[in-house]
């Protein structure tokens, strides 16, 4: 007999792989649609028709799509994601340390986004309808509202200009060591971090507030229990499974949705390269962009998914 | 008295209530109720719903339900006032001098916890034992509660433990951190009446073996009257009568008191078994789709015109499985249903207009049986359009015919479900299934959310409606007293089979089978002593096998 556990997160990962594959069709066919000519662009304009063939040739441009895909696709698998068409450049390598940034930026923000996000719910239900639950609801909202790029260039006039706490630009080379490094991305961080605390902290506060009514919650309150421990004992580890699903929703576009973030605080992250690479019309390593942030985006998903699983009692602990 | 644990005076507590399209304003649940416990006593509170026994019962851990305010009178608990205490000292008080046992256990359990941290985790917060001994105190009281395997027990969530199980699992929860008093809120009435027993029997000796002083809430006075020394009767949240268990059972001096020890007085006379059956259920087995486990199997029973067949069973033993499949809802994988001559068709799409107008359903929960959107007279009038095309004035005078069968006054007619008392909207249901004209309507637990005096009116409702309509019932239920008081024929249920059919007087008389045996003995008779009489009658036919 299988631990139905088992059983649901295989089938929750063979899922994901298999949407992952529809991912990977829709990317190779959205960027082979694209108007203009891989060939034509690289070579320019002036180019003469013989050199164009044969280029197009030595791309493997003329074999039918599904040939393509399929090409592209066993590359990928063996960790092949093609050269770069704009300057030749191994994409992977390439891609590796500028993802590398990225994730390092996407850490350190959700290390601190997450806790305090979940703290902020806590605080907030403890404190419901007062005047610490609405402070903290308030700001949440407008620092969600407000677009990212305005809080980034805020952010740069007060604490770099005027105060000159952070430096404006995040610059990171070789040989930083990690202190440099975060002092360096302290300012995207922030930015980060305001960009994704209110939607975690307000569905804490939702699943929290909606657990409170159950009738555990009332035993626990005739148990003399504290607030703070009714709320962090009895109701958190029942609000897990939503709480989750936001913050892992969050966590992807701290990875995928940084773009702007990025261009703002001119850092050297996934976002940069893809948004230099699209101006250059250079369709593998757009290709190979869109596949890895949506590696991402179905991966922390996946993972949302089967905490949600493991979280729940029935299915951990069966009869 | 020098040992009043417990002394309640002339309590008064108000709640806000919203009344859609009114303003707000303020009820009194309770007014002038004065209440006191002694030390070792057990006190039983009883009454009907919204009589106030919970809200009092909580009281005596200053606790209000959902805005629920003390608004007057004293708590005296060990002799210091606690209706004015602050939260720190009201913390300090609950769960270690008062704790509280509620209703249903499976909802008052954290889910996502152990048993054994759930149990100890009062005596760990307030500080009153260390670990070890918290949980060797409630392996012992999981021993005395008779519950099994309990060393390991506590290692379980409550997902895996049965009800009744877990009843006993929170009656160790509130008696680990050694309370002076524990609160039972109806704790036996979501069993069944097999499990309730045994949970009754347990509290009762846990009860004695610890000392404790106990708050007893039930609207079930011959529960009650098996644990409690005294009882207070109460109604509309002020106080009836108040006296010891042997005076209020036996000699009640109030009006209202009599009637609740006298409820379900109501007898009638078997009809003649041997008429050619409406209805006709013939080696019916079925199962819910995607499963591989028959929840009826091999069911055959006969229902003449105009009778009464109640089928009796606990939870999951197949009864309202019973009523899907013969309404079509869940098609039998075998067996055939005949009706009125004709064979129904399993599948309820396949059934005609007339098969359905002629079969009608009445359900348990009468609130979510009716659309809170729409009056009485759209409830009760859409079966006359979709049946019989009335509309206008015939309609209306259809309604109201059928608002005076079912005993209330036309002026019901525009009023909407929530203005209606839980008796009235199962009035309304009834008027509903009677207004399609039926031969057959059946009833799944029509009773068992209503308190008994209500109960008791519908029941009579339905006898009378029977007598002149000619319609016959299915009638579900797991309450024998409701089947005594109405059937003509009964089939007693067990694990999807019938285990025992016959006419009323033949099924309830000797010699039984064992199921019936059990489930007839387990039923509380509301006399004094008869829970040992019953376990000591069970204990010398074990011992003689």
């Amino acid at each position: 007999m299988v631990h139905p556990i088992l059983k649901l997160v295989v089938q929750r990962v063979a899922l994901g792989i298999l949407l992952l594959l529809a991912a990977s069709v829709l990317i190779f066919v959205g960027t082979q649609i694209l108007p203009g000519d891989v060939a034509q662009s690289i070579l320019g304009q002036s180019a003469t028709p013989v050199s164009l063939a044969n280029l197009r040739a030595e791309l493997g441009l003329n074999d039918p799509p599904v040939t393509r895909y399929f090409n592209w696709l066993s590359g990928v698998l063996q960790g092949d994601l093609g050269t770069a068409l704009s300057n030749g450049q191994d994409i992977a390598t390439a891609m590796g340390r500028r993802l590398g940034n990225t994730l390092f930026l996407a850490f350190w923000a959700a290390i601190i986004a997450v806790p305090l996000a979940i703290v902020l719910g806590l605080i907030s239900v403890r404190y419901r309808d007062r005047w610490p639950d609405k402070l903290i609801s308030g700001v949440t909202l407008a620092t969600i509202s407000v677009p990212e790029f305005l809080v980034g260039y805020i952010a740069v006039f007060f604490l770099a200009v005027q105060l000159q706490w952070f430096p404006s630009i995040a610059s990171v080379y070789d040989g930083m060591t990690l202190g440099e490094r975060l002092y360096a991305i302290s300012m995207p961080v922030i930015v980060l971090v305001l960009a994704v605390l209110g939607h975690m902290m307000r569905m804490t506060r939702a699943a929290i507030l909606n657990v409170m009514q159950s009738a555990y919650v009332e035993t626990a309150e005739l148990k003399g229990l504290s607030q703070f421990t009714i709320i962090a004992r009895h109701a958190l580890p029942n609000a897990v499974a939503p709480v989750v699903n936001v913050v892992m929703l969050n966590l992807a576009y701290l990875v995928v949705g940084v773009v702007v973030v990025e261009v703002v605080f001119v850092y050297p992250g996934m976002g940069q390269y893809l948004v230099d690479h699209v101006a250059k019309r250079d369709v593998p390593v757009v290709q190979a962009c869109g596949l890895v942030f949506a590696a991402v985006y179905i991966g922390l998903n996946l993972l949302a998914d089967v905490i949600s699983i493991l979280a729940n009692p029935r299915l951990r602990h069966p009869k | 008295m020098a040992d009043v644990l417990l002394d309640i005076r002339n309590l008064r507590i108000e709640a806000t209530s919203y009344p859609p399209g009114e303003p707000p304003r303020d009820v009194v649940l309770v007014d002038d109720v004065s209440v006191a416990v002694e030390k070792g006593r057990v006190l039983g509170l009883i009454g009907e719903s919204g009589a106030g026994k919970s809200t009092i019962g909580l009281s005596a851990m200053s606790y209000g339900r959902g805005g629920v305010r003390l608004t007057g009178g004293q708590i005296l608990l060990n002799g210091r006032e606690i209706r004015t205490a602050g939260m720190r000292e009201l913390r300090s008080l609950r769960g270690h001098e008062v704790t509280y046992v509620a209703q249903s256990a499976a909802a008052a359990f954290n889910p996502a916890k152990q048993l054994m941290e759930q149990v100890i985790e009062t005596s760990l917060s307030h500080g009153l034992m260390p670990r070890a001994e918290a949980e060797a105190r409630a392996v012992d009281l999981f021993r005395q509660l008779g519950l099994p395997d309990p060393e390991n027990i506590g290692k379980r969530y409550p997902h895996q433990v049965s009800g009744g199980q877990l009843q006993r699992v929170m009656t160790a929860m509130a008696l680990c951190p050694k309370p002076d008093l524990v609160i039972f809120d109806e704790p036996t009435t979501a069993l069944d009446v097999t499990t309730q027993i045994d949970v009754l029997a347990a509290i009762k000796r846990a009860i004695h073996e610890t000392g404790v002083a106990a708050l007893y809430i039930t609207h079930d006075l011959a529960v009650v009257a098996q644990v409690a020394d005294d009882i207070m009767v109460l109604r509309h949240g002020k106080m009836v009568e108040y006296g010891t268990t042997e005076q209020i059972i036996t000699r009640p001096s109030e009006e209202y008191t009599r009637a609740l020890v006298s409820v379900r007085g109501i007898e009638h006379a078997e009809k003649d078994p041997s008429v050619e059956p409406v209805l006709r259920v013939q080696n019916v087995t079925a199962r819910y789709k995607g499963t591989n486990f028959d929840v009826l199997k091999n069911v055959s029973v006969d229902l003449p015109p105009g009778q009464t067949l109640a089928i009796v069973g606990e939870s999951g033993s197949g009864k309202s499985t019973l009523a899907r499949a013969i309404t079509g809802l869940l098609p039998p994988s075998q067996g055939r249903i005949t009706f009125a001559g004709r064979e129904l068709s399993r599948e309820l799409k396949a059934r005609s207009k007339d098969d359905l107008r002629e079969v009608q359903m009445i359900y348990q929960m009468a609130d979510v049986a009716m659309n809170p959107r729409q009056t009485v007279g759209t409830i009760i009038g859409r079966p006359l359009e979709f049946y019989f095309g009335m509309s206008g004035e015939q309609k209306r005078v259809r309604i109201q015919e059928l608002l005076d069968q079912i005993e209330m006054g036309r002026g019901f007619i525009d009023r909407y479900p929530a203005e209606l008392s839980g008796g009235q909207k199962q009035r309304v249901c009834i008027a509903r299934a009677l207004a399609a004209k039926p031969k057959l309507i059946i009833c799944d637990e029509v009773t068992s959310a209503l308190d008994p005096l209500v109960a008791d009116g519908i029941l009579k409702l339905l006898l009378n409606l029977q007598a002149a309509e000619g319609v016959a019932y299915l009638f579900i239920t797991h309450d024998i007293a409701t089947v005594r008081a109405i059937a003509d024929r009964i089939a007693v249920m067990f694990k999807g089979q019938v285990v025992r059919y016959g006419p009323k007087s033949q099924v309830l008389a000797p010699p039984f089978d064992d199921y019936t045996d059990l489930l007839l003995s387990s039923v509380p008779e509301m006399e004094l002593g008869w829970l040992e009489q019953v376990l000591e009658h069970r204990k010398m036919e074990s011992a003689g096998n």
